[in-house]
């Protein structure tokens, strides 16, 4: 029985071989002139979580809601283990959805909102009444069997959404927002148990969300969209050190993107000068670009080096920059500095606040700047 | 809200429902009074329950009730089917042919001056006897028919606006779980909608019970409605007997909407959680 | 729905079904009529049962003669007493809407901004009355109006006056009765529409120097307007053609449009003059209609 973390380790997306479990060949959904989903095509393979992870009016609830079968998409295939599932109505999908408002039937108990869906399979009355007791001590509301949803908190509804759209061991389970409605402590709390409640059954999710720390903790593989369309596919790890496009580099986590030109593009290093900068920028890859093209250059605030002495050279003047501290905002456990530039760019820098006493930087002191060559992500568009 | 109520306000809101009262009040006032005038109290006879008695005697009053009666639940039956489909449909079916003329169609009788409704059905019935000899004279069926085409108006109006506030992700949950459209319908709209379904009935059901002017084009020889029998006694001038009638009208209806804003108010705790 | 399969064929889908049966029954009961009203209305008078002459005649074998009758309609436009009377129904009507307003708004207002328990009171209070019968409270202001009523016993007894008013009958009677019967009508839409009102707004306004009494005139009324739009076209469009009220309280000399079509029809026996009236009252109302149709849809769209 696969799991995510089995799914991460086997990585079956490498695999040429491996055959999806989900697929969306060309999958597009027009209302009238505007273009909700807009081509995309994806392979989902068994018993992973796939995010798609997207800001609002991206198009990532709409190609949700085709695969459950609540929209026709426009053009394009939608396949399950297999089969071509496209006009499929979503009453005879093996597909189960948890709605954001998590949609219990208010005039049912726990108990007959869990068992509903077996009811439509025809399924014998005992075995329902067994399955639907094991999936309520599964998701932890054993005692609240009898119980109407108006009596319950909202974490104990989202519970019983889950319990009732997975009692019916669906081949896919479509989760629109599913931690949303919570409040940060219960957020974190109930996305480690979605992971244990997911590796536990095997059954393979496919997550729509906007938060991008709750894509980057659930998922083994995101898919970032952008106006209908998957710009990005990989791994959190993949997407955030590797983004492929500032959108991609800006949405996820916080980044500093550098503008600048190619001056020397060879196969083992880079280097660009950036105005904005104000010197140039050593990249220890090569990238593919044309020659003179105007590239960015993305680099994380953790991954930047801030002391009050200057830092050891490396490549010359290359990667390093002085500035003057514009904002500090202390978070506790991290800071997070703002540092202006000669040039007026002003660069985002965090530092964990390792020790109690460290060597305090105050506001308007000037400070170096630096990084590794390894750092800077370099993207072509 | 720091709204502080203003004497304006309040004088407006005792006025306005003085206004509505007083003449009702007066009505079940009167009929305690022993003077045949109504309206010049007898005080050496009065309070007496004499016209009550005589009313419960009437047979006149109490064929025409019973004819109402018959016509009003019916209707009220016939116009909730109607008008929730109608109601329904309009309030899911984001296109469909003729949904223009469907809301025009039910959006028209709620206006509509009872005359024209009255005559153009009676046309209707006169012109259909002569076609096809259905349906042959004019009587319970054919008021029945005309009272239905305008109830259902407001039945329509009564679901559909409680399906605006109706979530549409319970219905596609029911369909992700396997439940068919018309499976949904009953098992899980219907039951949460019902009291807004209930209240339509009530609402055909009285505007039924308290018509006048399209009962009387429609009715036949035989036929007279409760209202058609008030409205003839009443063109001659006030009657006792009248305002008994009155008097247990108001207390019955009275009656029946405290028990069910009772009711309605125990099972609005659903429609909350729906939303 | 496996079952419709064959059906889905020739576009017969599971929702057209749904609707299709509302939707044939005010086609054949509430618009067809109006057909044969227009009908005939072009027909002569007949003394037969029914009592109009038919329209379409076979001529010879082949032929068919269609006899449009215009002279019931020249007649309703030459005859001043018609002419009168829709000018009067049109006049009665409007007034009766502004006082309707006059005195619903005010109430409308007060129940919006209660609070709780006593705003479900007042909401009860204003919809029993549309509950009981419009016939019977009608006759309740006969009971107050006429000379030995209860209006004339309480002013006599207080030596207010010396002689009984005439208050039945009177051109009076009948504005009270059509206000008196059609103030829920105005109350409970314009209470629909007040109800959704942010009073925050009327916050902001004050703080930024706005008096109440403008904060009411510049954001409370423009913002409830579809409400008034809407309890306007409740009161007006029926009150065009009120029968029940000018007939009990008006008297003789209330001339109203609804009247004289009753008149026409069941005193008279005229079946097509009384259809000429009222496909003339029907021209006249459908613009309303129509802009009671668009506001309607336009309040559900959430526009104000």
């Amino acid at each position: 029985m696969a799991n995510s973390a089995d799914a991460v380790k086997s990585a079956p997306w490498r695999d040429p071989n491996a055959r999806p479990y989900v697929e969306l060949e060309r999958l597009s959904k027009s209302f009238g002139d505007f273009k909700a989903v807009d081509d995309v095509s994806l392979k989902i393979y068994k018993g992973e979580i796939f995010c798609l992870l997207g800001a609002s009016g991206c198009g990532k609830t709409t190609l949700l809601r085709m695969l459950g079968g609540f929209e026709t998409p426009t053009s394009g295939r939608i396949l399950i283990d297999g089969e071509d599932m496209t006009g499929v109505p979503p009453y005879e999908r093996p597909v189960n959805m948890m709605f954001q408002s998590y949609a219990l039937f208010p005039h049912m108990t726990v108990e007959q909102n869990v068992a509903f869906g077996l009811k439509q399979d025809r399924v014998p009355k005992a075995e329902i009444a067994e399955r639907v007791a094991t999936m309520l001590e599964l998701v932890k509301l054993g005692g609240f069997a009898k119980r109407k949803p108006h009596q319950l908190s909202g974490g104990q509804r989202q519970r019983v959404a889950l319990a009732r759209s997975l009692v019916k061991r669906p081949k896919v389970l479509l989760l629109d927002e599913p931690l949303g409605a919570l409040d940060k402590k219960l957020r974190e709390h109930t996305q480690f148990e979605l992971i244990g409640l997911q590796d536990k059954l095997g059954v393979t999710f496919l997550v729509v969300t906007h938060d991008q720390e709750e894509a980057m903790t659930l998922a083994s593989r995101i898919g970032v969209m952008d106006h209908g369309e998957i710009v990005q596919a990989g791994t959190p790890a993949e997407i955030y050190e590797f983004p492929s496009s500032r959108f991609v580099a800006d949405f996820v986590g916080t980044v500093n993107i550098f503008e600048g030109k190619l001056i020397e593009d060879e196969p083992e290093y880079v280097r660009i000068s950036s105005e904005e900068l104000g010197a140039a920028i050593y990249v220890s890859h090569g990238i593919s670009a044309a020659p003179e093209a105007t590239v960015w250059a993305a680099v994380r605030p953790e991954k930047i080096f801030m002391s009050t002495a200057p830092p050891q050279a490396t490549h010359g003047s290359d990667n390093i920059v002085r500035g003057a501290v514009q904002d500090i905002a202390y978070l506790g456990d991290l800071s997070i500095y703002l540092v202006k530039l000669p040039t007026g760019k002003v660069v985002r820098v965090t530092q964990p606040n390792t020790s109690r006493h460290a060597e305090a930087i105050s506001w308007d002191q000037q400070v170096y700047l630096t990084w590794d060559p390894s750092s800077p992500v370099v993207v072509t568009r | 809200m720091n709204y502080r109520r203003s004497y304006f306000i309040t004088t407006c809101l005792a006025f306005g429902f003085a206004f509505l009262y007083v003449p009702i009040l007066s009505m079940v006032v009167f009929s305690f009074n022993a003077s045949k005038l109504v309206t010049v109290w007898d005080a050496a006879n009065s309070p007496t329950l004499k016209w009550y008695v005589s009313l419960i005697h009437n047979e006149e009053i109490l064929d025409a009730a019973w004819i109402s009666l018959k016509v009003a639940v019916i209707n009220a039956t016939g116009s909730v089917i109607l008008g929730t489909l109608a109601g329904v449909g309009l309030a899911r079916f984001a296109q469909f042919r003729g949904r223009f003329t469907l809301s025009a169609m039910t959006t028209a009788p709620l206006v509509m001056p009872e005359v024209i409704t009255g005559l153009s059905l009676l046309l209707l019935f006169v012109a259909m006897e002569q076609w096809v000899g259905w349906p042959a004279g004019r009587g319970i069926t054919t008021m029945t028919i005309a009272h239905m085409t305008f109830s259902m108006a407001y039945v329509t109006v009564v679901v559909q606006s409680r399906m605006a506030t109706f979530d549409s992700a319970l219905e596609e949950a029911a369909m992700d779980l396997g439940a068919p459209p018309l499976k949904v319908f009953f098992v899980i709209t219907l039951p949460i909608i019902f009291p807004a379904v209930l209240s339509g009935w009530l609402l055909a059901f009285t505007l039924s019970w308290d018509d006048l002017v399209i009962s009387s084009f429609t009715s036949g020889p035989g036929s007279s409605t409760l209202p058609m029998v008030v409205f003839s006694k009443v063109r001659l001038g006030v009657s006792p007997e009248i305002n008994v009638l009155a008097t247990i009208t108001i207390a019955v209806v009275t009656a029946m909407i405290i028990g069910i804003s009772l009711w309605l108010s125990r099972a609005g705790r659903l429609e909350k959680v729906a939303e | 729905m496996r079952a419709l399969a064959p059906l889905r064929k020739v576009g017969v889908t599971g929702r057209g079904l749904v609707v299709a049966l509302p939707y044939l029954w005010l086609v054949l009961f509430f618009v067809a009529p109006f057909v044969i009203v227009l009908k005939i209305s072009f027909s002569d008078i007949d003394l037969a049962i029914p009592p109009y002459k038919p329209l379409i005649e076979w001529i010879g074998k082949n032929s068919l003669a269609i006899k449009l009758n215009l002279n019931n309609y020249a007649f309703l436009f030459t005859d001043s007493l018609y002419v009168h009377a829709f000018l009067n129904s049109i006049k009665v009507a409007f007034i009766s809407t502004l006082l309707c307003l006059l005195v619903g708004y005010p109430v409308a207002y007060g129940i919006a901004r209660s609070s709780g328990t006593w705003r479900n009171v007042l909401l009860f209070l204003v919809v029993l009355p549309f509950w009981t019968s419009l016939l019977l409270r009608v006759y309740a202001w006969i009971g107050l109006l006429k000379a030995n009523g209860v209006i004339n016993n309480v002013l006599i007894w207080l030596k207010l006056i010396h002689e009984p008013l005439t208050l039945l009958y009177t051109p009076l009677a009948m504005y009270i009765g059509i206000v008196y019967s059609y103030l829920p009508f105005m109350i409970l839409p314009l209470y629909a529409n007040l109800e959704k009102m942010d009073w925050q707004l009327l916050e902001a306004a004050e703080d930024l120097g706005c008096r109440p009494w403008q904060a009411f005139y510049k954001i409370t009324v423009p913002l409830s307007r579809n409400g008034i739009l809407a309890g306007s076209m409740l009161v007006f469009i029926p009150a065009v053609g009120e029968f029940v009220i000018p007939a009990l309280l008006g008297g003789p000399n209330a001339l109203m449009i609804g009247r004289v079509l009753w008149d026409e029809f069941f005193s008279n026996r005229a079946w097509p003059v009384a259809s000429a009236v009222a496909i003339l009252l029907l021209i006249l109302l459908v613009p309303f209609m129509m802009w009671y149709q668009s506001v309607q849809r336009r309040e559900s769209a959430g526009e104000r």
